[in-house]
This record gives structure tokens, sequence and C-alpha cells, in this order.
């Protein structure tokens, strides 16, 4: 399982790169394993509001549906148009070619919040058990 | 077997379920009949009911022959005992067979795609409008008085707990949807415009303008189609700008029942699929690169998705889809054309008969193989000819009570079961 | 002997490539004759045939002088051009691709595959049922009212509720016409409220049916044994609840034995017990939920009695009330005046009914088979069939739970739940289980369902099935428990004996294709 170390995590399994007053929001590779082969994916439109921890999405694996939640809240200002035709990215890369939604975040506090990688990578493991 | 489980006795079984809340009696049911009994006694019931004539009546379920290649097929043990096609490398033959009853419902109605069945095609409207509501986040249903007021009476039930705005548009003169009055009813809050086709009266009503009206204003149009035989000659309502087809394919393969049951079918725009109800058969391979077929797009439905599901539908009518499929193979391209043309000269002959016996139409509008006559005290002619044995046709007061122009009006019906000599018979009778 | 032609037969060296000979399973299951089949519209057939012989139109009418021509097609292309025996041919082939119950065993668990007597279709048949238009005057529908009235006078006696609908064509549809009930109950008493609470056990289709009527659903978690227990119901349960919905048997096979003191609490708080009949073959004869404190239930007609499952149904799921609920039916009520039978559609008559559910009366075929079981098997058959049931799933838990995880201790009545948990090790999972059985000749159970079971196989023998069946399927589960652990490969390489191994469902919901076109190649 990879787990890269610049990003920032969720406990719903989001990744979230930090770009200037941008977060990119995606997947981990935790969740598309568990997910399976994803074969839709729903995302927002470029100007819709997102709040942290709410639901701005949902993917689908053929047995299974799991909404996505915004680590931040804010603005979406770009999304990964592509996926829609090509969802099975989000399986094969799913920290750059995979990524979902750029988000201009309102409050930079929220971002204190999130989780960094060994964080994250011991959520992982508590869960399995 | 009960030592194996380890129980003494048959009771043993059911410790789990609290002494207090068991029965301490047999179930007052009658006792049981030996085959050669109920047989008897099951025919006795079926005696009690008349159907030596095909009934005059349609108004949502149709007298039609069912070749008996039907049945036979449709009895095979393979089809008729197997369920849900839930593994599918061994309900191949249900999957094709489902693949192919969703292309004929495509190809009929002129749409993309078509699910697996509905429960029949008041419900099917009813989820129309649903879905419709899903789409273009609106809670306003419009919808003609000339559609089939059973199927409007389930629409509001359906609705009746989610707040959607129901308003009918009346019909003209010609007994088709008074397009002046839809034209004002349907706004930017409209969801859904449905519209009868052909309608309620047999009349062929204005689907290209209704949905020009509802594409204006954003809305989705649904016709509703009970006699789908109507469509071996008529356009298919996709064809005429129609976003979501929905009705009953009984007149294909399915004997009349009583009203039940018969395949209710639901087709729609490729850009909705993902907002349609019921399950899905899709292309695929396996993995040896076989074609084959497989339920898909599955998270729209309850068992994955639940609460958030497209609609709780679960069981449809797979084998009433499967004896349409079936009739539908065998009239083929020119069956189906012909078969149309058939019931459209009966129905033409049956006017003429009634014409000469002094009975006008109610509506000027064009029909297909149903029509409404005027007939003076409707109720009265279907008593008398109930005294024959003859099934007369549907008073349309009973559904209209408040309309002066239905008083007299009985709607008929004639289909290749109704013999010349037999509409002959019929017309005099009613004029007795 | 003279065998002029010289030819001499060869069995005794054929015998002796027995090596190529397919395995037999432990349901039989062998290799077959199996034909590809195209689609029906793939036949290619140009030559305009057609499988139906029709009368001329006649007269002198010609639709296309008569009616505007913007509504009128030519032919429809694409439409197949076969004539009857090559759409026999064709279903007949398919047919052969289906696993029918009259094929093997199908312990699909919770869908109750019994067997139905070929009597009940018969009688389905009957010209004067078939042929009857259902807006029959009722004085030519007689027989159909009165079957109708005597099956709704069976199913409450059965269930033990006052009266009972016929409307609801299916169970889910019933489950929908019984949550209008509870609203429309509770609106009439002005309080509305705003959630049903569903054990985490419950069919999919009961938080549907809540949502369709616009309740919020909360899920509420069952106990380690298995059961929900009233501790869960109370802390859940305040006057905003509408109802709770309750399987019980649940979908472990478990009896919910709380189910007094469960409606105690929900009924001490204003809010109604909905009771999913989904698995009332268990308790027939032995225990009615009208007896236990639920108000309402749906029957599904085609899993507790008699009607061919049909691929996907049809159903029928009528409903039964207790007496506070009986003045919202949902229409038609059929009622017997003196000698004669009637059928009360107009809302006058009732004027609080929740209105329609269906066009005409329901399911009226299924009706047929389902008097005809209950006539034909009597208070003492009914009963047995609890039994049986009971019975046979108990025997194949006892049998299997030594090569199998079971997740509950507890009690089962018609249906058990597996796990693949002894075969992970071997990363054999429950659908690769699932799969092998179909090479043996056994339809799988359900499987990943109750969803709060991991790698659940839930099995229902139902009661029609005979010791030796039972046998020959415990034998394959074992073979298979075994193969996990010698040759866990071929265990995950399976089916190879169907038409088709495993297909690729990813596929087929990245890019689906759900429709012929003409010209089209589906692939």
């Amino acid at each position: 399982m990879n787990f890269p170390d610049d990003l920032k995590y969720t406990k719903e399994h989001e990744w979230c790169r930090i770009k200037g007053n941008r977060v990119v929001v995606g997947i981990t590779d935790h969740a598309q394993n568990q997910l399976g082969d994803i074969v839709y994916v729903e995302l927002p439109e470029v100007g819709d509001p997102v709040k942290k921890g709410e639901s701005f999405g949902v993917v689908e694996s053929t047995k299974a549906v799991s909404e996505i939640f915004s680590p931040v809240s804010g603005k979406v200002v770009e999304v990964n148009d592509p996926l829609s035709d090509a969802p099975e990215t989000i399986n094969e890369d799913p920290y750059e070619e995979g990524w979902m939604i750029q988000v201009e975040f309102s409050s930079g506090k929220e971002l204190e919040e999130l989780l960094d990688v060994d964080a994250y990578k011991k959520f992982v493991e508590e869960e399995a058990e | 077997m009960l030592a194996a489980v380890g129980a003494e006795t048959l009771e043993d079984l059911f410790r789990s379920i609290p002494e207090g809340l068991r029965l301490r009696r047999a179930l007052d049911v009658p006792r049981a009949l030996d085959e050669i009994a109920l047989f008897a006694e099951m025919r006795r019931l079926a005696a009690r009911n008349e159907t030596d004539h095909p009934p005059f009546v349609g108004a949502g379920a149709y007298p039609h022959h069912v070749p008996p290649v039907v049945d036979q097929l449709l009895l095979r043990g393979e089809f008729f005992t197997a369920y849900t096609p839930y593994q599918p490398e061994v309900s191949q033959g249900t999957l094709q067979a489902l693949f192919e009853w969703q292309t004929f419902v495509c190809l009929l109605t002129g749409l993309d795609v078509a699910n697996a069945s509905m429960y029949d095609g008041a419900s099917a409207t009813a989820e129309a409008a649903l879905m419709a509501a899903r789409v273009t986040d609106r809670r306003k249903i419009v919808i003609s008085a000339a559609v089939h007021p059973e199927y409007r009476r389930v629409l509001r039930t359906y609705l009746a707990s989610t707040h959607d705005e129901i308003v009918t548009v009346p019909y003209g003169d010609d007994g088709r949807t008074d397009l002046a009055a839809l034209a004002r009813a349907v706004d930017d809050q409209t969801a859904a415009v449905i519209i009868g086709y052909p309608n309620f009266f047999g009349v062929v009503d204005a689907v290209g303008e209704a949905s020009s009206l509802a594409r204006k204003a954003g809305a989705l149009s649904v016709a509703v189609t009970t006699e789908a035989v109507a469509l071996g000659l008529l356009k298919g309502p996709g064809e005429l700008g129609a976003d979501v087809a929905v009705g009953t394919f009984q007149s294909f393969g399915n004997a009349l029942n009583f009203g039940g049951p018969a395949p209710g079918f639901f087709a729609t725009r490729q850009e909705n699929v993902r907002q349609m109800p019921g399950r899905l058969c899709g292309a695929t391979v396996d993995k040896h690169g076989r074609r084959g077929f497989v339920l898909t797009l599955s998270t729209r439905e309850q068992h994955i998705r639940r609460e958030r599901a497209t609609s709780n539908i679960c069981t449809n009518a797979g084998l009433c889809a499967l004896a349409a499929t079936i009739h539908l193979a065998l009239l083929g391209r020119r069956g189906l054309a012909q078969l149309a043309r058939v019931n459209y000269a009966r129905a033409r002959l049956l006017s003429d008969a009634m014409r000469r016996a002094g009975f006008g139409l109610r509506f000027a509008g064009p029909t297909f193989n149903e029509m409404a006559f005027e007939v003076g005290d409707a109720e009265a002619v279907v008593a008398r000819l109930a005294k024959r044995g003859l099934a007369a046709g549907a008073p349309l007061a009973r559904w209209y009570p408040d309309d002066p122009r239905m008083k007299g009006a009985l709607l008929c019906v004639a289909t290749e079961l109704h013999a010349p000599e037999l509409i002959e018979m019929f017309a005099q009778a009613v004029k007795e | 002997m003279s065998n002029p032609t010289g030819w001499k037969p060869r069995i005794e060296q054929e015998s002796g490539t027995a090596a190529t000979h397919p395995e037999v399973g432990a349901g039989g299951a062998t290799s077959g004759l199996a034909h590809e089949e195209r689609l029906l519209f793939e036949h290619g057939a140009a030559n305009g045939r057609t499988g139906v012989s029709l009368p001329p139109a006649g007269g002198d009418f010609d639709p296309e002088r008569e009616l505007p021509p913007e509504l009128l097609r030519a032919g429809i292309e694409g439409l197949p051009t076969l004539g009857e025996l090559e759409v026999v041919r064709h279903f007949t082939r398919l047919s052969a691709w289906n696993h029918g119950i009259d094929t093997g065993f199908y312990p699909l668990g919770s869908c109750t595959m019994k067997y139905n007597p070929k009597s009940s279709e018969a009688l389905a048949r009957l010209p004067g049922f078939a042929n009857a238009h259902p807006l029959l005057p009722p004085e030519l529908a007689q027989g159909s009212l009165e079957l109708m009235f005597q099956l709704e006078r069976a199913l409450s006696e059965i269930s033990g509720f006052a009266a009972t609908t016929l409307a609801p064509a299916a169970g889910a549809q019933g489950e929908l016409t019984g949550v209008m009930m509870i609203r429309a109950w509770h609106v009439a008493r002005g309080d509305a409220r705003k959630r049903v609470l569903v054990p985490d056990t419950a069919h999919g289709t009961n938080p549907a049916s809540c949502a369709q009527n616009g309740y919020d659903v909360v899920q509420l978690e069952s106990g380690p044994d298995g059961r929900l227990h009233p501790e869960t119901v109370r802390d859940a349960m305040d006057e905003d609840v509408a109802a709770i919905m309750i399987t019980s048997p649940n979908t472990l096979g478990i009896f919910e034995a709380h189910i007094a003191e469960i409606a105690e609490i929900v009924h001490a708080k204003g809010g109604l017990l909905y009771g999913d009949g989904a698995n009332l073959n268990a308790l027939l004869g032995v225990a009615r939920p009208g007896d236990m404190g639920f108000d309402v239930m749906q029957f599904n007609l085609h899993k507790t009695f008699a009607t061919p499952h049909g691929g996907g149904g049809p159903g029928s799921g009528p409903v039964a009330v207790s007496e506070k609920l009986v003045p919202f039916l949902p229409l038609p009520v059929v009622v017997k005046e003196g000698e004669r039978y009637r059928l009360v559609n107009d809302g006058k008559e009732r004027p609080r009914t929740i209105g329609k559910l269906r066009e005409f009366h329901g399911n009226f075929g299924m009706f047929v088979r389902a008097l005809a079981l209950i006539r034909e098997y009597g208070p003492e058959g009914l009963k047995a069939t609890a039994q049986l049931a009971v019975l046979n799933a108990n025997y194949l838990r006892a049998r299997l739970k030594d090569a199998y995880d079971l997740p509950y201790e507890t009690d089962s009545l018609h249906e058990v739940v597996f796990t693949d948990k002894a075969q992970k090790p071997t990363g054999v999972t429950t659908m690769d289980l699932a799969k092998r059985l179909i090479d043996h000749g056994f339809h799988p159970p359900t499987i990943y369902f109750p969803l709060v079971v991991h790698g659940a196989l839930m099995i229902e023998p139902t009661e029609t099935e005979s010791k030796e069946t039972l046998d020959g399927f415990v034998d394959g589960m074992h073979a298979i428990a075994e193969q996990a652990r010698t040759d866990p490969e071929g265990v995950r390489a399976s089916p190879r004996k169907p038409v088709r191994a495993r297909l690729d469902e990813t596929r087929a919901a990245r890019k689906p294709v759900l429709r012929w076109r003409p010209g089209m190649k589906v692939e």
C-alpha cells in the first residue's frame, strides 16, 4: 500500500495536496483497494461550494457505493473531468492522474486538523483490526 | 434427521419462539384437498366467471391471441423456476432474454434504454414521475386528464408522502389533451409532463407537442402506453420527442388474468440511465472473452444503496416480460405491423357497425383500436349486455362523473379476437 | 450372429479412455450439449418470415389515408424475421443455459426457492381465470371475486390479522403499502412523525420503502446473538418514530425472541410495528405475526405459497393489517354481500383509504396459485411446510458447521448463515465457494448478505427438498472445503462447467451496453 508522505489525509480516506490557497483532493490507495474496480464517479461542478466533512461526490464499484467527503471548506475551482470516462484511473493512479477536485479553501485552520502520513497509516492499521 | 439436529420432536425446532407467542391450535383454513377435489373446486370458481366471448372492454387490459408457443416455452422449468439472475454463469438464458426484452422495448418506443420490467403500467408511470423529479430537481408533475384514471390514482398514492404537486390538465372535444391548458400549466417548476399514447379514450394524443412544451420548460416528457400493439403502426413516443415511455406490454403474450400480472415497461434516454428504477441487464464478456450478460448498474438499487436507491423495486415481472419477448420474437417486423393493421381494421369495423346502429363517436381525434361511443345510458347498456354474457365496454362517467360530456360515453375495443360477425352482433345488441 | 456390415462396436476401447470423462459433481453436474445462440436480432434472415398466423386486415380501411401521416411509422427496423421453429429453438437453447429449481437444488437464502406443484400452474390457466377481463361486470366475474375473498380470509387467518389487501404487486410494493398505511394512520392522528427504525439485518427494500414514503431511516444494530435487543429499540424510540420494521425470523434465520417486549416499547411511544413477511414460511401454522404485536405485515406469495419465481417475478405482496389500520387499506377491497361478491373501488366508500397501488386489482394470477396451494395443503400441510423448512435448514446447519464458520450460535429457523472465515487462510472467498458449487450442479446460496456478516453464505433449503438432496449438497460443500485446503487455485478457477465462466461485471458497468441496435455488434 502506498502512503506518500508529502500528503495530508482524512479518516474517510481522502488525501489532500496543499498548493498555496488550494488543495487537490482524491481518495487514497487504501480506499481504492477496498472499493475494488471503480466503475463510476460523480463529481461536483466548478464553482460549487464544499464543506469540510460533507459529501461532494460518489465513487462506485460494481457492488458498492462510497461517498467522498471534503477535507476542507471552500469552493471547487477545478474538476478532473476525464475521470468520468475513465474511472479506472482512480484505481491505477490514485495520487496523481486520479485526483478528483481542487478546492480553494476558506480557512487555513482546517488544514491543521488533517492527519499526517504516520497518523493516517496508524489509523488504517487500527481500522483493520 | 431429527437426531442429527439434536431435536426429539418437530416442536423442539421452534424452541427459539417463546411459548406465549406460539399458535396453540390448528389454522382455521379449509381442510386439505386431494388434487382431483382441488381441480373440481377451482373449476367451480373459474366457471363462475363468464369469458366465452372476448370482451369489448379494453381500458388498460386488452384481449389478444396468445400463440401457444409462448406458453410452451415459458413453462420450460429452466426459465420458469429460476429467480433473479444473481449468478450470471447459471442464468445466461434469463439474462439474454432480458437483454432481448430491453431491446424490444427500445425498438418499439424509439428510446435508448429500457429496464428489465416493472410491476405494471401504473407504477411505472409513478416511477417515471419520481425519476423526473430526481433528474430535474423539481416537484411539479403535470398530467393529462386523458391518461388512464387508474394510473393517475396510483401516481397520487405514490406521491402522497413526497409532497410533489400534481396538476391535471383537461382534454378537448377531440379527446386529446388541451394543449393551450397544458402550455399554461407547464412552467419552470415542472418536473414531468405526462400524456397518454394512445390515451385512455383510445385517442392518439399529442406527444410531439407536449414534448416540445416540456423541453422548453426543462421538464421531462413522459408518454404512457397501455395498448402497445399500437406501436406497430404509430411512431414510437421517443421518435416524437418523449424523454420517457412507460406502460404495459400486456398485449404481447400475456393473458388478461383479471388484470395481473403483466409486464410494465420503462424506457428513457441514455442520459437518464443512472436515475432509472429497477434492474438492468447488460452485455459483457467472460474471462475467456466470450460474450455474456449480467445485471449491471446495480448501485442504483435498493440492495446496495438502501434508503438512497432510485426505487424500492426488487422482484419485477420477469416471466411476463419473457412472455412478451417470445411473442414479439414470433411476430417480428412483419407480424407486428400486420397485427397492428388487423386491430386498426377491426376497430374501424366496430365504429362502422356502431354508426349503422345509430351510435356516433364521442371524440373526433384519431384512434387505434379503442374508441368511445355515445350510447345513451352506458351503465344500462353494460348491465343489459352482461345478461347475455357480453362485457360491453367501460362507461367513462365512472371515472369522469363531473364531465357532462361523458354521460353516455362507452369505451370499447376491438382486436384480432373480435371476428366481424361478433362485432356486428355486438352493435346490434347495444341497439336492442 | 451375423454382422453384414463388418462394423464392430468398440465400446470397450472407448470406456478405456475414462480419464477424459468430465468429473461428476456432488449434485450430479457433468457436461452436456449446450448450443451457442445469437441474439434474436442477429439471426439476420431478411426474407420477412414471421412466426404468427393472423387474419387479413379486412375491410376497406387504410391507416395511411385515415391517420395523420406524421404519426405513422414504417416497419420497425431491427425487429426479427423468424419463423416459429426458429423462435422455439432460440428460447429452448437459452433455457438450457439456466439453472432452475426444476434442474436442481437452489438454496438461495431469503428467496425461498421451493418447488411449486405443477397443479397450481394448470389451475391458473383455466380459461375462466386467464381470460377474465379486470373490468368485467361483477356478475360475470363472481368466480374471480369469490377466489379473492377466500384468499383474503385465508391470509388474514394464517397471519393473525383482521384484514388483508391483495393489491400490491410484489413484496417491496407491499412494504411501500404498509408504510403508507402507517403514515396515513399517524397523519389521521395529527402526528405525521419523521423516522422509521430498521435493524441492520433488514433487506434493502425496507429502508428504500421508508425513503420512498418520505421517512428518514435509523439503522439499529443487532446484538452479538443476531437478535434485536429491547435496549437498542428503547434508546432509539421516541415520539418522532413512526414505526419499526422487523423481519422475523430475520435474515440470519433467527427468530426475534424479544418481539413482545419490543412491541411494548414501540407502542408505548405511539409507534407501530411493521413485519416483513419475507420469511413467513418459517412460521406457517406455528406462530402468527398478528399475535406478536405486529400491526401490519406483507406477504410474498411467491416465497411462502406457490408462484413460479420466473427469473425475477411476477410476485405478489398482499398486506395484512390489524383492526386499527383497516380503514386505510388500499383499493380495491372485495366484499361479500349476501351471496354476491363485489369490488369496492370508489374512494367515497372508503374515505380514509391510502388509494390505489396498481392498475386494477393485483396480480390475480398469483392469487389462484396461492389459494390452490393453501387448499391443497390444508392446516396440517401448511404447518408441515414450516416444520420441514426448519428441519431441513437445521440439518444443513448441523452437517456443515464443522467445515464452515457459523457466525451465530443462536438457534436457526428456516435458513442458516455461514461465512468463508475458515477458508480465509487458503485465499478462497465466499464468491469462490459459490462459483465452485455451480460446477457441482447446485445453485449457490445468497452471498454477501445480510451485510452484517462478513462473507456471508446464506442457505435456505426450503421444505420441498429431500434428505438425499441435502446430503448431496453437504457432500459438495465438504468436497469444496477440502479442495480449498488442497487446491485453492482450482476453487478460484471455477465455474468451469456452465456455458460461461466468470463474467466481467466491471466492464459491464463501466461501459454499459444495455440493448442491441441495428448494425451493432454486441460484444
